[in-house]
């Protein structure tokens, strides 16, 4: 299994064909306490940088995007109950959907946990 | 953040940074959005607790007159509101109205209570708005009566059910208040002028210190376990619950104080003579009604509909409205918002469909408060 990054503060693991996709814990601190979700249909085709889910704060409404290219498998219903979840597991259970790779080679372009750290160190 | 750095600062900015806030432009200030607690958290042990704000940024300022009788007539040719008859010790809301009868910004008026301060009123107005309400005032005003901007003076609020008991460890005299009351007090030996009043819906006091004694003020009041400090975030979430309106969203410089939905702060003489900016408007308003009115809505699930977002009638496509203020109440524990609708579709219990990213989600005008108010009234 792999791990990956991207600069929208989402990280992915890659099992086979399948990627799960989640938003990191230095984005769910800035976001601060998550009050809603709404995740994509199943089933839906989806292309890298497309608004595929949206996360809440008291404050505000941000977007969740496709990593990769791919059809959405399956979305975390977990977080449409308990949306606090993000907060306390971001890179954990509070995943958001579980996307099927339809072009693998966008992965080499994300980045590994340690350049990702580097870039948050940045911020 | 490179460009907090140019932005005003508050008497309680090093606070601000000692309690780890996330500082935020906000009406050119460096302002706290939240604290380590966070926006939810803040908010809700302010409903249960009390939570202290620091909003200086707003404009206080002094209109200085002869007497009273003049000195409130002067500033009655500004606002609907009944200043005459305003008593010693005594606070109103009210709003300065453009010649349209629109308003141009929302603000607190104190009358002080000591005899020696006849002819004075204390103002309270938004920071974003003060320059253009300090000209506007200035050049109004007769001869004989002075604006007074203050420029050394921070604005503490202390808002929620415990605030009363906290405050009056140190200047008991601020428990007598009632609702909407000021007057000078002694806090800990720091000369302070409180209102008993705010923007939560809580009890609570709003408390003007001199800039140099701020820090101690607060620290002093921080202190306490039953006091944390809270952000602007919350402040917003706040006063959405308590149904009192953010100016430049939810009134504006082309909405009436009836479009509003605020013709509690006209008083009967007042609403009578018609005798202030756009009046002719305003009084044909408030006998024929509007075309559109200020609303509460709750929403059916937990998307909130923020501001921006427009408004419909199930099974029509037409916009008929728009969200002007909207997000998650955590006390309600449900999205809310308030915004404008036709007046004819104003009514409580009106079903409409608010559009929030191409789905229109189901919505019913509501009563406001969402959260009841809970302010002091000192018995009779």
């Amino acid at each position: 299994m792999s791990t990956y990054f991207t600069k929208d503060h989402e990280w992915l693991k890659v099992e086979g064909d399948v990627a799960t996709v989640g938003i990191t814990d230095f984005a769910q601190n800035q976001l601060g306490d998550v009050v809603y979700v709404e995740l994509p249909e199943n089933g839906k085709s989806v292309s890298q940088d497309d608004e595929v889910a949206v996360v809440e704060s008291v404050k505000a409404a941000s977007e969740v995007y496709a990593p990769v290219d791919g059809e959405i498998v399956e979305g975390n219903e977990l977080l449409v109950d308990e949306p606090a979840k993000v907060n306390e597991a971001p890179e954990g259970a509070a995943w958001f959907f579980k996307i099927k790779l339809s072009n693998a080679a966008q992965l080499k372009d994300l980045m590994s946990e340690a350049d990702y750290k580097a870039f948050v160190a940045t911020l | 953040m490179a460009e907090v750095a140019d932005l005003l600062t508050t008497p309680l900015f090093d606070l601000h940074n000692e309690l780890g806030a996330k500082m935020v432009p906000f009406a050119g200030y460096a302002m706290p959005v939240q604290y380590p607690l966070g926006v939810l958290k803040e908010h809700l042990f302010t409903r249960e607790s009390a939570g202290l704000f620091d909003v200086s940024h707003m404009g206080q300022a002094w209109l200085v007159g002869p007497d009273h009788a003049t000195t409130a007539a002067a500033l009655e040719t500004l606002v609907p509101s009944n200043m005459e008859e305003l008593k010693p010790g005594k606070q109103r809301y009210t709003v300065l109205l453009n010649d349209n009868g629109c308003i141009i910004d929302d603000l607190m008026v104190s009358r002080p209570l000591a005899a020696e301060d006849d002819g004075r009123l204390m103002l309270v107005v938004n920071a974003a708005c003060k320059d253009n309400d300090y000209k506007i005032i200035a050049a109004a005003l007769p001869e004989n009566v002075k604006l007074e901007i203050v420029e050394d003076r921070a604005l503490i609020a202390l808002q929620g059910p415990k605030a009363a008991e906290v405050m009056a460890l140190h200047a008991p005299e601020a428990a007598e208040m009632g609702f909407m009351e000021a007057r000078p007090l002694e806090f800990d030996g720091i000369s302070i002028i409180a209102s008993r009043s705010g923007y939560t819906g809580e009890d609570g006091y709003e408390i003007s210190v001199p800039a140099g004694a701020a820090e101690a003020v607060a620290k002093a009041l921080l202190a306490d376990e039953r006091v944390e400090a809270i952000g602007l975030g919350a402040r917003d979430s706040l006063r959405l619950e308590a149904g009192l309106c953010l100016y430049g969203h939810d009134i504006d410089e082309n909405t009436t104080p009836v479009e509003g939905n605020i013709t509690f702060c006209m008083q009967k003489r007042r609403k009578e003579a018609g005798d202030f900016p756009g009046g002719e408007r305003v009084l044909k308003q408030l006998a024929e009604g509007t075309e559109n009115l200020r609303v509460g809505l709750l929403l059916d699930g937990r998307a909130p509909a923020r501001e921006g977002a427009d408004i419909r009638v199930p099974g029509t496509e037409e916009i008929i409205g728009r969200v002007t203020s909207g997000g998650f109440g955590p006390t309600l524990g449900a999205p809310v918002a308030m915004g404008y609708v036709p007046s004819k579709l104003a009514a409580i219990g009106t079903e409409l469909e608010i559009l929030v990213r191409g789905r229109a989600l189901a919505a019913k005008v509501a009563e406001m408060p969402f959260v009841a108010q809970r302010y002091y009234r000192k018995p009779k």
